[in-house]
């Protein structure tokens, strides 16, 4: 802090359908740094923070998943760039929020910011690995294309609080889904700036929506809404609130990614589950014939 | 009805291609899986005799060979007259059918039991002036020959020329006079469903009173698929206009088996209404001994052999 | 003249149905433990074919340790190509029995013989034949290598021969053991496979079949010993398990209900679509949960195709499964056909046109004449619910983006059919469809390459092809 000035501090608010409101409820809960002192007051989302965002997941959606996938590559790539411009923002949140060394926060970043390369590059590909064209026995040509299950609701793991938001947002969009995920309760700052990332990039709004607050509060409501199609849970801690939106989620047959067994290794390579985990395959038969 | 729709579609080519082309298209998949299905029915014991003897009365008995002699044509009538002679009870067949110069031949042995159908129009090729093929129609219709098989001009069919087809095939109907008009189309040289649709269509406009596959010179001759699409074309032809149209696959059709899915087809595409002599016929020659072969093993209880029915 | 089919009914003499059958457990035919019996009927004629045993917990207990000591004894440590040959065996033995087979299938489902013999038992031996060849490739297909173990099975009775052979193939292919679970309306052809595994010499314990009703079925699915539960079924059982393995570790995959639109353009290939639309809703009785159960016809076509479609229908041949000749089989229960009867009367009191194909019904076993609906609305229950019975349901619309509105406005998404002459439209079409299969210009083709299964409620995973190999192999998620 300079002598003699008094910085400007940010307003976190939520993010949805493109913008940045705050929580319909008016709430907000103090968050803190590793060591107890307070960084800001963050939107407390509540369900009905939930709902607005799941349908501006919907409106975004089908868009979404009709750009071209090259499209959707070359927007995916644009986050990395910008989020590469913005890196020092992110290093001292990382370093605040999760009271970690500067090194530490910075390889977090280069591991976001290649997290989202990595998956940029998958978008047109895809359909080419988990697709297939299939040898029936008869007249006809029949191919098998994944297609985004739809709307996902994500809970983001604690920490690493921006690797773990980007890996679970990036496999679930890159394929046409869109997404509201609830992000670290803990350290939700990195997510909000993240999300400015997203407003400045190209991707449209409503693709991604963030909300920050309880995912116990949350995540129940998002995982029995009918309009949801499927549940990421890899960020839910509690076994009784993952049950429990597991149950919530059998009434309408909502796919659901289980919590992980072991805390998982964010730096490995993701491999290709997480986007499998959220497409449909869709079967064409078609006649061959004159 | 029939008349009404010639004027407004048969003025240029160009009107008759848009209603050719306008004909709902066929799925050459769905098509022959339809007929595979119908080709399952299983046909047995009282349906059985009733489809062998309705079949035999609907063959128009055939030779067609560059060395068919008057002797040839004289036997092949005594057979279509009395197709078993051991059997009284045994249907005779509809019609023989001969090239025209064997109409007179046919005539003479026939009298007035059978129909006498004559190929005519350059049969099978097609290829010859107008002026020959009416010729050929009215030579065969003086020599006693009550029905004429034209063939269409493929080449001109293919080229798109859909009018200079039609027009060919209302004058040779002008020149039958009384005699009935069956266009063969040699689906196996039009190649698609498609073109067989709109064929059957530009014959019944033009006054066709049968459809017929093929000349049997050609293969692909007659085949259950494409049979399907004629049918299919009669029946709705009779729902638009209220006039029954004949079919006759010809060439191909040598079982029992193969004759009696044919029926069923006829009755489960047109219904009963085509199960007529007068409005389906078998085009062939050596079909007319199998069915007599089975007729004499369901009247028997045992199974015939080669040299218990006539060879002509 | 009048051309009528004499009966050709295929022969019963191939088959041969014991009194009483058991539980297939390790190998064996065993008497239950804590089970009771019920009798199975030939729903074409209300006649007994035999006592089955509804299995208890000790009995599923039984089953499920079979299938665990099975998998670690033998079926995992075996090599993929030793599990691709009794595969193929299983395939032959089939193949073999085919006769046989389907008359059983038909005796006991009520469904025509022209389908058991031409469908059913032909795609089951091709499922063996198939994913037999997977079994020594499972690397090659991109889900791992990892077996689940124990694969707790659970089936309906519409197909229950190939719906085994869906869940029993893969399985097996991927190194896992099963307990499988028949409808139990439709044990016998489960139980006939029983003694095809024991002529394959299949090790005991690879495959255990339980027969018994739903609560055996809970029992399968509670089990703590099953690894993974694949289940094909209604939607509300569907939801049933799904909340009961909330919170478990144990794989699920689900096969569930549908309504399939069946969309006809104005350039379609009529009468093919017309053969189509038959197929779609009327195949099995409209006992198919991707029949194409919502005839969505674009208005300026309607009166043309649905007067075709109501032509076809009546020469539609109702009757004895048996006879060869038969299209419409029996319905398959008493239960169902009340269910059918509720949902067509919802249809009249609901304003809707009913007409059915003029059929005479014979007087013992469950019938149901071939029936459709005109001036059917999205909001009429008979457009939204599965009647899972020969009942379609006629909507209308004018352009493609309504048909697509139309057709996805369902919480199904199990199948579709487009009809059109027009390639870029069924493209189109097909991309913008939220449903697991889409069938253009055909409908109700099955093959074992190709996956099976759906969106939304009509449940998720594939049956069928590379992707139907995800259902049985572990994987976790980084």
């Amino acid at each position: 802090m300079m002598e003699g000035r008094l910085d400007v501090r940010k307003t976190y608010k939520l993010y949805i359908g493109g913008a940045f409101p705050r929580s319909e409820s008016g709430r907000t809960y103090a968050v803190t740094d590793a060591k107890g002192r307070f960084l800001a007051n963050a939107s407390l989302a509540s369900r009905k923070d939930a709902r607005d965002a799941v349908l501006a997941a919907r409106a975004a959606q089908r868009g979404w998943a009709g750009a071209t996938a090259y499209n959707r590559g070359q927007v995916i790539y644009r986050i990395a760039e910008m989020l590469e411009g913005r890196r020092a923002q992110f290093e001292a949140e990382i370093e605040s929020a999760e009271g970690c060394s500067a090194r530490r926060a910075s390889a977090q970043v280069d591991s976001a910011i290649d997290r989202w390369v990595w998956y940029a590059g998958w978008s047109d590909k895809i359909a080419q690995v988990l697709g297939s064209s299939n040898p029936v026995s008869g007249p006809y040509f029949n191919f098998s294309v994944p297609q985004p299950t739809g709307v996902v609701a994500a809970i983001a793991p604690q920490r690493p609080s921006l690797l773990g938001l980007v890996s679970v947002v990036a496999p679930i969009i890159v394929s046409g889904n869109s997404c509201v995920v609830v992000a670290s309760p803990e350290c939700p700052l990195p997510a909000i700036t993240l999300a400015e990332v997203l407003a400045t990039s190209d991707l449209p709004g409503g693709v991604v929506n963030i909300l920050t607050g309880a995912p116990g509060e949350i995540g129940p409501w998002l995982a029995s809404h009918a309009d949801v199609d499927a549940l990421d849970l890899t960020g839910v801690v509690d076994d009784g609130v993952a049950t429990e939106m597991a149950v919530a989620a059998a009434e309408t047959i909502t796919r659901v990614l289980p919590p992980p067994s072991s805390p998982p290794d964010w730096s490995a390579d993701p491999g290709l589950g997480r986007i499998s985990a959220f497409v449909e395959t869709t079967t064409v038969w078609h006649p061959q014939g004159v | 009805m029939t008349a009404a729709l010639a004027a407004d579609v048969a003025v240029s080519n160009a009107a008759l291609r848009r209603y050719l082309h306008g004909l709902p298209g066929v799925d050459q998949v769905g098509a022959e899986g339809r007929a595979a299905m119908l080709s399952t029915r299983s046909i047995k014991a009282a349906s059985k005799q009733q489809a062998i003897d309705l079949a035999i009365s609907m063959v128009d008995l055939t030779t067609l060979e560059g060395m068919d002699t008057p002797g040839k044509v004289r036997a092949l009538c005594a057979k279509a007259l009395r197709p078993d002679p051991t059997d009284p009870t045994t249907p005779h067949v509809a019609a023989v059918c001969v090239y025209g110069d064997m109409a007179a031949i046919a005539r003479d042995a026939v009298g007035d039991a059978l129909h006498v159908a004559a190929v005519a129009t350059a049969f099978p090729s097609g290829r010859a002036s107008l002026a020959v093929k009416l010729a050929d129609t009215r030579d065969a219709v003086a020599n006693g020959a009550d029905e004429i098989d034209m063939v269409i001009d493929r080449g001109a069919f293919l080229a798109g020329r859909y009018l200079d087809v039609y027009d060919e095939i209302v004058a040779i109907k002008e020149a039958c006079g009384t005699a009935h008009l069956k266009v063969i189309f040699e689906t196996g040289e039009l190649r698609t469903y498609d073109n067989v649709r709109r064929a059957s269509y530009l014959a019944m406009l033009a006054g066709a009173d049968f459809i017929k596959t093929s000349t049997g010179k050609v293969s692909p001759a007659a085949t259950l698929p494409v049979t399907l699409i004629l049918l299919e074309a009669v029946r709705d032809w009779h729902r638009q206009t209220g006039q029954r149209i004949g079919v006759k696959p010809a060439g191909g059709i040598r079982t029992s088996k193969d004759a009696i899915r044919y029926l069923v087809m006829v009755n489960e595409v047109c219904g009963e209404a085509w199960l007529t002599p007068d409005l389906f016929r078998f085009g062939a020659s050596s079909l007319l001994n199998d069915l007599l072969l089975q007729r004499q093993r369901m009247r028997t209880g045992h199974y015939s052999g080669p040299d218990y029915v006539t060879i002509d | 003249m009048t051309f009528e089919y004499s009966p050709a009914p295929e022969s019963r003499a191939v088959v041969d149905i014991a009194p009483h059958y058991g539980l297939f457990i390790d190998g064996d035919f065993v008497e239950t433990i804590d089970g009771t019996t019920f009798k199975t009927v030939n729903p074409a004629t209300e006649e007994v074919l035999s006592e089955i045993t509804e299995a208890g917990a000790a009995d599923v207990e039984r089953a499920v340790k079979a299938a665990r000591a099975a998998y670690k004894q033998t079926w995992s440590k075996m090599p993929g190509r030793e599990r691709a040959k009794y595969l193929y065996r299983i395939a032959r033995i089939i193949q073999e029995r085919s006769r046989e087979l389907a008359v059983l299938e038909t005796l006991d489902n009520g469904k025509p013989i022209r389908e058991s013999r031409d469908v059913d038992i032909p795609l089951v031996a091709a499922h063996f034949f198939y994913h037999a060849g997977w079994a020594d490739k499972i690397a090659y297909a991109g889900y791992g290598d990892k077996p689940y173990g124990v694969a707790g099975q659970i089936i309906p009775w519409n197909f229950p021969l190939l719906m085994l052979a869906w869940k029993v193939a893969p399985a097996l292919a991927c190194g896992n053991t099963v307990v499988l679970k028949p409808a139990e309306t439709t044990s016998l052809t489960a139980l006939a496979f029983a003694d095809i595994c024991r002529q394959a010499d299949l090790p005991p314990g690879v495959v255990n079949i339980v027969t018994g009703a739903g609560q055996t079925g809970r029992m399968v699915v509670e089990s703590p010993g099953v690894d993974k539960i694949a289940f094909t079924g209604s939607t509300e059982v569907g939801k049933l398990i799904q909340r009961a393995l909330a919170g478990t570790r144990k794989g699920l995959t689900l096969e569930l209900g549908g309504k399939a639109a069946n969309i006809v353009f104005d350039d379609a290939p009529v009468d093919e679509a017309v053969e189509g639309i038959v197929n779609g809703i009327f195949f099995n009785q409209g006992h198919v949960c991707c029949a194409g159960s919502r005839l969505l016809v674009q208005e300026s076509v309607q009166d043309e195709v649905l007067d075709a479609l109501k032509r076809r229908l009546s020469t539609l041949r109702l009757g004895d499964p048996l006879d060869k000749n038969t299209d419409i089989g029996a319905i398959h229960s008493a239960e169902q056909r009340a269910r059918i009867d509720d949902l067509v009367r919802s249809g009249e009191d609901e304003g809707a046109d009913r007409w059915s194909a003029p059929c005479s019904l014979p007087d013992r076993g469950f019938w149901f004449a071939p029936t459709l609906f005109t001036g059917v609305t999205q909001a009429h229950r008979i457009a939204r619910e599965e009647i899972f019975g020969p009942v379609l349901s006629v909507l209308t619309f004018r352009t493609p983006d309504e048909a697509v509105e139309k057709a996805n406005n369902t919480p199904y998404g199990l199948s579709a059919g487009v009809w059109s002459e027009k390639g870029s439209r069924t493209l189109w079409m097909a991309s913008r469809l939220r449903a697991g299969v889409i069938w253009a210009n055909t409908f109700n083709r099955f093959d074992p390459a190709s996956p099976f299964g759906g969106y939304k409620e009509s449940g998720f995973g594939r049956e069928g092809g590379r992707q139907g190999l995800a259902a049985y192999l572990k994987q976790e998620v980084v």
